[in-house]
């Protein structure tokens, strides 16, 4: 069988989409953390439970901007397909 | 060509992606406009918003200090209460200068976010309504920052050290970028997610999906919409706070 250079890049470009999702990675453990030390906080002080959540949620966002990142990549390498 | 044949991804013909609805050319340039889903859905999220504040005007006009104040009043107290209390736990004394704006936009926000459970695309999944939104919060950023320190406000990029400058300034452009980049991709992960579910798997798409749908659209759009205005209240505050 031989496969087009059309075909070889979308197929490329679907494998590529598929490693630039392994940057969730990162996101998911940085928010476990987080969330791990906002319960133990709530438990230690939980009077402050609104406080520690608004700040855990606003920590959580801002971590998981990398992986978004990632998402992006594999968002344009699937549907606006730069290379072909 | 290759015999093995590739079939055209089945996603891209999928109810996430942004569809054109109707094509005018304007008389004297050559460039077909497009009015597509993201305009209908933003049209759509105004005019709700438009017509629920003229309805609350209205009845606030008419109100008499002795009656108890009705259902829809109630709501509407509730949540001017709830964005003011928000605004006031960040900005403090300067409370009363942005909660306008701040209400509005997480009204928009929240309201477009969950609009996918209206069968809408949510408007928010498109990148040029995510910029335009970063881009606001930049400019009002960086107005604030001249109007309350003057000169300060550059120098401040030479701050720790003169070489610095280059990596403050990639600093300052990247506000608007993650920003908007982090709504886009909350709201568009989860409509493609969806858009998966209802296309690929519609045999078995019984009841379940509900449940991804509290997940995606609400408890994510209204984390997205909060964090949207909780940054833009911080960085605003970073640069107008006294020292």
């Amino acid at each position: 069988m031989n496969i087009s250079g059309q075909e070889f890049i979308s197929a490329m470009s679907a494998i590529g989409a598929g490693i630039a999702m392994i940057a969730g990675v990162g996101p998911g453990i940085g928010q476990g953390i987080a969330a791990g030390h906002g319960a133990s906080a709530v438990g230690r002080n939980p009077g402050a439970k609104s406080a520690i959540t608004s700040t855990m949620l606003l920590g959580q966002a801002v971590a998981e901007t990398t992986g978004l990142y990632g998402f992006a990549v594999a968002i344009i390498l699937m549907f606006v397909k730069p290379f072909g | 060509m290759g015999s093995v044949s590739v079939a055209p991804m089945v996603a891209c013909d999928s109810s996430f992606m942004i569809k054109s609805l109707f094509t005018f050319k304007l008389p004297g340039m050559d460039y077909e406009f497009h009015l597509n889903t993201t305009h209908v859905a933003l049209l759509i999220v105004s005019v709700f918003i438009l017509i629920v504040a003229v309805i609350a005007r209205i009845k606030l006009n008419k109100v008499n200090s002795e009656d108890t104040p009705g259902m829809f009043m109630n709501i509407i107290e509730l949540i001017v209460e709830m964005l003011q209390t928000m605004v006031e736990g960040l900005m403090g004394k300067n409370t009363s200068k942005f909660v306008n704006y701040l209400s509005t936009l997480f009204l928009f926000l929240i309201i477009s976010n969950i609009a996918g459970l209206f069968g809408l695309r949510p408007p928010t999944a498109d990148y040029g309504v995510t910029l335009s939104l970063g881009l606001i919060t930049f400019f009002l950023i960086h107005f604030n920052g001249i109007k309350k320190n003057k000169g300060k406000h550059f120098t401040a990029l030479f701050q720790p050290i003169w070489f610095l400058f280059p990596i403050n300034v990639i600093g300052e452009f990247a506000v608007p970028l993650s920003l908007s980049l982090r709504l886009f991709g909350n709201i568009m992960s989860g409509t493609v997610l969806m858009g998966l579910i209802y296309d690929l798997l519609k045999p078995f798409t019984v009841a379940y999906p509900a449940v991804l749908h509290a997940y995606f659209d609400l408890f994510s759009g209204c984390i997205q919409a909060y964090v949207f205005c909780m940054l833009t209240m911080v960085y605003v505050n970073d640069k107008i706070a006294d020292e």
